[in-house]
């Protein structure tokens, strides 16, 4: 009996050796990402960033998906030209560039010295190379149909020239988005090779992200030695680690999460860059007809919900446009359907839903502040007679069935920019537009839309976008909300934090205080 | 050797359908990996031609086969969303699993024997009541409430912990194990419980056979008795309760790695299925199922070792 007690013994403690094994056996794989748990302050000058959704998708610049890897990624990448925190357009990898006077011909004056992480020199085939790659690869459709609009393209010497088929006034917001890659490089998808202040060191699953600083930058680079991005899919854990003082900087905080912040850290507060609304499918009844939509913009007061859901954080908004587009947005435009439940009421009873109706809200689960929202709205419509129901769905879900299907009724989300334009926001209330979820359907907008696409005068472009904010806002073709806050908490030994009226945090700016 | 012979191809058996089934289950929920690659801002064309590079525009049965053929020949392929080999991704991810699977393991078979025969044998009748008492309220909490109970007390309130902030055994294996005794202990309390529980009734039944009062009126002491002669009996359904658990340990991993942020397999599993990343869900459930199946052969093997008169057919 104590020979086979012994045997069981030994076959148990074969099997915990066999595990071991299986786990020693894949040591190697291990990413070489370092410790720096930590902040350890300026001698190491390096700071751990805490980010709340991991870079899963493809690292190639071009092919970048997420707003969260783009987020990152832009200190990686640089294009000939960069936008700045003032959304202006600067040189990068150009060091020049001039525009003919019919705006057709752009120059580009490659920059002397410039190099890529991987050590070699950036000459203007690696710039034809990236122009002609983006323009077949990009997973934007916007920048694939600009840069399609170059009829011609021709290195001479360090010049890089550029012939467009017609004017462009938003082409150098495209020529930004055609990062500069190494010529015949294949492993973007993984290991991903720029020419910006930082170099992509290790990604590893679902923990974390390594950058260093790019010793070799033209200019005067990043004032870091190193990033490293910690993923934190868990809010609560995100801000655990941010509180303990384990984490130097995080940002997209939420106002619950500010107020319970007690290290000491210094909180910044900009806005999210997105207009968020409840978008309305206009080939659905009752929101086909505009007295119903203007009745849902007077039922919904947007103050009160975003006091309940943001302690009055936030921007209103009146049509397809953020604050951070200073020369487009227009704050009247979120005053023209004050909260008015008598004239809610009457529009509704004009339009035949003297009674209300019901509808569906579809929201996406995995963004706290759209589902926050809609259950405030919804009290909110109960006061004219509306009820509606929130269904949240999965974010692959919502994307195939709301976004590409425009299989919904109403839904609360939030659209940003992908290019810093005008066209960007506008672009997809175009009849015919691929991403015209909402079916928006109004020809004015349309000819508006296209005559401001083709105008070649900037003031009377901008003047033309300022026209289409217009007609969304007098059709009220969604019930406009509002710019979230976006807060950001930093370690106080830091300075140089920067909002950009993009989904970006340019870390080449931040350093220790000396 | 034919009971093995019969054990194993129940196991393929088993993968083939468990493999078959999360197939299928993609084919059935909405949505499709293009729009985690794509974005939202792709064109219907660019979406289609990379549909037609998955080869996601074939007929399902016919991927399925494909799939198979490659994973028969080690190629679990490449993540739709890393753009990564597969293995490469759970080369790096299943030792975290793993690790916590035996921690947790350790723990049930190294706090749950002392207990459950101290439970089975002492005369205090008010520590067998202390014990049986706490085991019954023990054993009702499920493993994933002991875990947030244990982030919150030990990491926001002691502060000894900052939840989420696992530190991978690539950086440092003493972090990393320390990281993971919590989570560890979480999923193994309940097991504990059980396991105690158990033995302890099975060293009672024990002490009331035969051999026991012979034993007793020849002289032996008490403690030797136990020692020698009961112990040897009492763990023998315990030893196979002990294998199926190290089973359920893996899969209770599930939860808790995402209770404590652990950025193992499950967590992946989890993150995979959202973005619909076929190659990585479909690697981890064949994993997941011959692991199981296996634990549970090694399972009946110990029964057949532990006591020779159970003859396995």
């Amino acid at each position: 009996m104590r020979k086979k007690i012994l045997a069981v013994f030994l076959a148990v403690a074969l099997l915990a050796c066999s595990l071991c094994g299986c786990s020693g056996a894949t040591d190697k794989a291990g990413t070489s990402s370092d410790e720096t748990l930590n902040s350890s302050g300026a001698a190491s000058n390096s700071i751990t960033v805490g980010i709340a959704q991991d870079l899963d998708d493809s690292l190639d610049p071009y092919q970048m998906t997420a707003a969260g890897t783009r987020e990152v990624m832009f200190n990686v990448f640089e294009g000939l030209v960069k936008p700045d925190s003032d959304g202006n357009y600067v040189c990068a990898v150009a060091s020049d560039y001039t525009v003919s006077e019919d705006g057709l011909v752009y120059t580009f004056t490659l920059r002397d010295g410039v190099v890529f992480h991987n050590g070699a020199a950036c000459t203007a085939d690696d710039v034809l190379y990236s122009f002609e790659t983006c323009a077949a690869t990009s997973v934007t459709s916007a920048v694939v149909t600009a840069l399609s609009g170059i009829t011609e393209i021709k290195a001479d010497g360090n010049q890089i020239v550029m012939t467009l088929e017609s004017a462009n006034p938003d082409f150098l917001s495209y020529v930004a988005s055609a990062y500069i890659v190494p010529k015949d490089y294949t492993d973007q998808v993984t290991k991903p090779v720029g020419t910006g202040p930082f170099k992509f060191v290790s990604r590893s699953v679902q923990e974390s992200i390594v950058l260093e600083r790019h010793t070799d930058y033209y200019g005067a680079g990043a004032k870091l030695d190193k990033v490293t991005y910690k993923i934190y899919e868990d809010n609560n854990a995100l801000f655990t680690a941010l509180n303990s003082g384990a984490l130097d900087l995080v940002a997209h905080l939420s106002i619950d999460q500010v107020n319970n912040l007690t290290n000491g850290y210094n909180v910044l507060e900009g806005t999210m860059n997105l207009v968020q609304a409840i978008y309305l499918n206009h080939t659905v009844a009752p929101f086909d007809n505009e007295l119903v939509r203007q009745a849902l913009c007077y039922a919904v007061d947007v103050d009160a919900m975003m006091d309940l859901t943001a302690e009055g954080h936030g921007t209103k908004v009146g049509s397809s446009m953020y604050p951070a587009f200073g020369k487009y947005f227009d704050p009247e435009q979120a005053e023209a359907y004050p909260y008015d439940t008598d004239k809610a009421k009457e529009l509704l009873a004009e339009a035949g839903y003297a009674n209300g109706f019901e509808f569906t809200i579809i929201v996406p689960s995995n963004y706290q502040p759209h589902v926050d929202t809609a259950v405030v709205l919804i009290e909110q419509l109960k006061a004219v007679g509306i009820t509606a129901h929130i269904q949240q769905v999965e974010w692959n879900t919502w994307v195939s069935d709301v976004y590409g299907n425009r299989n919904f009724e109403a839904t609360v989300c939030g659209f940003d920019a992908s290019t810093l334009n005008a066209s960007a926001m506008l672009a997809r209330w175009v009849s015919d537009n691929g991403k015209n979820m909402i079916n928006f359907n109004n020809a004015e907008y349309d000819e508006v839309f296209a005559a401001a696409q083709s105008a070649t005068d900037e003031a009377e472009q901008t003047e033309l976008y300022k026209q289409c904010l217009q007609l969304l806002s007098d059709t009220a073709a969604n019930v406009y909300l509002q710019d979230l806050a976006d807060f950001v908490a930093i370690n106080p030994a830091l300075e140089g934090f920067e909002f950009y009226p993009l989904y970006v945090i340019d870390m080449s700016l931040i350093g220790y205080k000396s | 050797m034919k009971y093995a012979a019969k054990k194993f191809c129940t196991l393929i058996i088993t993968l083939f359908i468990v493999s078959l089934l999360a197939f299928l289950a993609f084919q059935v929920i909405p949505g499709d990996p293009t729009t985690d690659m794509l974005g939202t801002e792709a064109t219907a064309e660019a979406r289609a031609e990379l549909r037609a590079e998955l080869g996601l525009d074939r007929p399902v049965l016919v991927r399925y086969f494909d799939w198979l053929f490659s994973f028969v020949t080690g190629d679990m392929g490449t993540s739709y969303s890393y753009r990564m080999p597969v293995s490469d991704m759970l080369a790096d991810k299943l030792p975290i699993t793993f690790l916590l699977t035996i921690m947790s393991f350790l723990f049930t078979v190294v706090l749950s024997i002392p207990l459950g025969i101290l439970a089975g044998s002492t005369r205090s009748k008010a520590l067998d009541v202390i014990i049986t008492a706490f085991d019954q309220l023990v054993m009702s909490v499920p493993a994933f409430f002991i875990g947030i109970v244990a982030c919150f007390v030990f990491g926001n309130i002691f502060a000894l912990f900052v939840p989420g902030n696992f530190v991978s055994y690539t950086v440092s294996w003493s972090k990393c194990l320390g990281y993971l005794v919590l989570p560890a202990l979480s999923i193994a309390i309940p097991r504990i419980a059980m396991t105690v529980k158990m033995l302890r009734s099975s060293v009672l039944s024990q002490m009331e056979q035969d051999y026991v009062r012979t034993a007793h009126s020849r002289g032996n002491r008490r403690s030797s008795i136990l020692v020698r002669h009961v112990l040897k009996n009492a763990l023998i359904p315990v030893i196979t309760f002990l294998a199926v658990s190290a089973a359920e340990i893996m899969t209770g991993s599930i939860i808790i790695e995402q209770v404590f942020t652990i950025p193992g397999i499950s967590r992946l599993l989890i993150a995979s299925i959202a973005n619909r990343d076929f190659p990585v869900v479909q690697a981890i459930v064949v994993i997941l199922a011959a692991w199981i199946v296996i634990v549970n052969f090694v399972a009946d093997l110990l029964y057949q070792f532990a006591d020779p008169r159970i003859r396995l057919r």
